[in-house]
């Protein structure tokens, strides 16, 4: 597949890692801050490829894996309405809440509907006019963007039953937090390339200049990755901060303005809970009040359960960077995918889950 | 196709099945007569008694069960019909059987419309002919609307083996080698594709296939020690299982692995995996390393098996376990997966 | 697809703000309402069913290249390059 095949060439991703070997002097931690990353990193077998002093802590950019029990709740409870027909990414469907997941509502009767595009759920709203469909919307400023245009496709089309539960977030103050937390000593940041590629390269420019943290924003290939890793060790090496792109053929500095232009016509800032963070300010979507008729959150009364955690999960741990998956007490014993205890292990793209698909397992004999 | 015009009392045209037609009365022995033997006649179901006599084979026997319930029931390049010979007939030839007696129990849903329940039959007749099988013996209940989904369909399935076949998987040994007859994925993305509506405009067709004819092949050859068809959970599932039988260790290459383009596209827009993905007109065998070249040959010669490829070795490391050696060279330990894939966003 | 991910797709046709797009020859129907200046023949990464980006082939090309030199330097034991930021 073109485009695809090229960044996996084997040959070249030696080159890379030669260039990697030879400067990578001192212990040097990155963080990758995508699920998708870490997915892709694990799954190529590039962690094993890495000289040692190179360690990789997988960060919070798993939109599955911060969304808060509560919120989850309020999804199911809105699934459970009578006539009401949930749609969502097929990855929320197996997270569990407080009291089930989608996919156990779905057992119990509830019309829960996976889908793969907001597109999928307008045309499912306008199949059904008499019954209201809400489109559950996770992920960040690489989904938003979509998910605002289908709310502008339902007003066009005069829609009335078609909503949105926006539990969209920001990936900039995710990132903030983690290091103004300072729970983890960090050498460099290994950037969101699609976020990056909606968003641009501006939103990075604090690391540099507020924290001195080197980024280098990298696509999902093997090849993105091992260059923004080299690029990375070369800014540590040659003791320089900078925001690099690593991934030119997709982000530019300004980012896609179109997108960025309909995100923020549908949705306006606002605080957003984070499963493992607590509270970030300023951290969420919500639709604009000229777009209150389709925001889920306002036509639909759930009552609010209290934040929980399952009892001894320490996702949190996990998405801060604070732990590798196989370092929680719960990974492998009490927690895998057959039995997750929580979104890190439940979500396909939660470090835990990456983990337990791709790393080594221990010897049975 | 002829319409089933002699269906129905007092020359009435019945277009669904009623809970009538699984009562054993008149209207069951007209969708026998009318329906089902028109398609699947043969001597041994001819006789209608209570349980099909057949003829003593002098030789040892495989039997096989299984239970088809896929949704949707027509699909590109099958339907459920052709899909439970298939499954049946691919069962027996796993283990170097030669199908020959197939049994059908129907379970249809009250309603469900007589020209696709007529559909369904005539392929699984056109299957069981292309395969040189008979249904021999079968049953029809019918359920009330809504306690089954439109049809479900099991099996049983008898072959016999001849002497000098002994598949096992206690017969791999270290230096074997690995072969797949062809594209992995097919069957599943197929499927997937059409339930979740998925609009591919070329839609991605099932592999769906009897697979004894190229078996029977394979098994020219010596230096043959097992063979299995990857079902559920696609080539990983069953490689894991062998190799867990096998109690050895298995070295499969990525690269070698071959994915047709449109399921590698599909998997890729989809984030899953082609390589726990369904087939149903695959087969994965491992033979000896002097024989493979020749019965990959042998292989792909036969029309099934024309993508035949060699994707690993077995060898002592790792005993038990599916090693993959990525596109970059590294070797990770493949896992099965706890639960269907679903399609992802994230 | 994952939540990160995109996918590079080839636009074969457009009609309004919809394009049909080819991916190792399945094809599906998108939209381009957040790329409005793709053009047929363009590679667009798509995203849970929206091109998020067009893709620069002439930006792949040079990283590509750029690695290939990498790799040639590397065989005749020449220095390696530096890398490239914005």
């Amino acid at each position: 597949m073109k485009w695809i095949d090229e960044f996996r060439n084997p040959h070249l991703a030696q080159a890379l890692l030669t260039q990697i070997r030879e400067r990578a002097g001192q212990p040097i931690r990155l963080m990758e801050f995508c699920g998708g990353h870490t997915h892709a990193i694990l799954r190529f077998g590039i962690r094993e490829l890495l000289p040692s002093a190179l360690e990789m802590a997988s960060g919070p950019g798993c939109p599955v894996c911060v969304t808060s029990s509560t919120d989850l709740d309020r999804a199911i409870a809105m699934a459970r309405i009578p006539k009401v027909i949930l749609t969502t990414f097929g990855d929320m469907a197996r997270v569990p809440g407080n009291d089930g997941s989608l996919q156990s509502a779905r057992a119990e009767g509830a019309d829960v509907r996976i889908v793969y595009s907001p597109r999928d759920a307008v045309r499912v709203a306008q199949k059904t006019p008499t019954r209201p469909v809400i489109f559950l919307g996770v992920g960040f400023e690489t989904t938003a963007p979509g998910v605002a245009a289908s709310i502008l496709e339902a007003q066009e089309q005069h829609l009335d039953n078609y909503f949105v539960y926006s539990l969209h977030k920001l990936t900039p103050p995710a990132m903030r937090a983690i290091l103004a937390a300072a729970e983890v000593k960090l050498s460099g940041i290994l950037g969101p390339g699609h976020v990056t590629t909606v968003i641009g390269t501006e939103p990075w420019k604090f690391l540099s200049d507020q924290y001195h943290i080197p980024i280098a924003v990298a696509g999902f290939e093997p090849l993105d990755i091992l260059r923004a890793v080299s690029m990375l060790v070369d800014q540590i090496h040659q003791n320089q901060v900078r925001v690099d792109n690593a991934y030119s053929r997709s982000v530019h500095a300004e980012g896609n303005t179109t997108a960025l232009t309909i995100m923020n016509r549908v949705f306006e800032v606002c605080d957003a809970e984070w499963r493992g963070m607590g509270m970030i300010p300023q951290s969420g979507m919500t639709p604009r009040n000229e777009y209150a008729a389709f925001d889920a959150s306002k036509t639909f009364e759930t009552t609010a359960t209290p934040v929980s955690e399952p009892s001894g999960c320490r996702c949190g741990e996990v998405l801060r960077g604070i732990f590798l998956p196989t370092q929680c007490p719960l990974f492998r014993r009490t927690c895998n995918p057959e039995n997750p205890v929580g979104p890190c292990m439940v979500s396909a793209e939660g470090a835990c889950a990456a983990y337990y698909q791709f790393g080594d397992q221990p010897c049975e004999d | 196709m002829l319409p089933i015009i002699s269906l129905g009392t007092n020359l009435v045209k019945i277009e669904q099945i009623q809970l009538a037609h699984g009562s054993g009365g008149r209207l069951s022995h007209e969708l026998i007569n009318g329906l089902f033997r028109r398609y699947l006649s043969n001597p041994y179901l001819d006789e209608l008694w209570d349980a099909a006599v057949l003829p003593e084979q002098g030789a040892r026997l495989a039997l096989t069960t299984d239970s088809y319930v896929i949704q949707p029931i027509f699909f590109a390049g099958g339907d459920i019909g052709k899909l439970a010979v298939c499954g049946t007939v691919n069962d027996l030839s796993m283990v170097g059987a030669h199908p020959l007696y197939l049994t059908a129990g129907y379970i249809l849903e009250e309603g469900l419309p007589l020209p696709d329940l007529e559909k369904i039959v005539a392929s699984m007749a056109e299957t069981a002919n292309r395969a040189g099988v008979n249904v021999v013996a079968g049953d029809t209940k019918v359920v009330g609307r809504g306690n089954a989904d439109k049809i479900f369909i099991n099996t049983a399935g008898m072959g016999w083996i001849s002497k000098d076949v002994n598949l096992s998987p206690r017969n791999v040994r270290p230096g074997d080698k690995i072969v797949v007859s062809g594209s992995m994925g097919d069957h599943g993305m197929a499927i997937l594709c059409q339930r979740e509506g998925l609009e591919f405009d070329t839609p991605l067709a099932s592999d769906c296939a009897p697979l004894n004819g190229l078996v029977q092949a394979i098994l020219t050859h010596p230096g043959i020690r097992v063979m299995r068809d990857p079902t559920r959970g696609g080539l990983a599932t069953a490689l894991i299982e062998l190799a867990q039988s096998s109690s050895l260790g298995f070295e499969i290459q990525e690269a070698s692995v071959p994915v047709h383009e449109g399921v590698r596209g599909a998997c890729e827009l989809l984030g899953l995996d082609p390589f726990y993905v369904a087939n149903e007109g695959k087969l994965i065998a491992i033979v000896s390393s002097s024989e493979a070249e020749s019965v990959l040959a042998t292989m792909r010669r036969h029309p099934l098996g024309l993508e035949a490829t060699m994707i690993g070795d077995v060898i002592e490391a790792h005993p038990r376990k599916v090693g993959l050696k990525t596109l970059l060279g590294v070797t990770r330990i493949m896992d099965m997966l706890s639960a269907e894939q679903l399609p992802r966003i994230c | 697809m994952k939540m990160c991910l995109a996918v590079p797709v080839l636009i074969r046709s457009i009609d309004g703000s919809n394009a049909l797009v080819d991916i190792g020859g399945v094809s599906r129907t998108i939209s381009l309402i957040l790329t409005p200046e793709a053009n047929v023949g363009d590679y667009v990464l798509i995203h849970a069913g929206y091109a998020i980006g067009v893709l620069n082939e002439e930006e792949a090309k040079e990283t590509l290249d750029l690695l290939q030199q990498m790799l040639t330097a590397d065989a005749e034991g020449g220095p390696t390059k530096e890398s490239r930021s914005t």
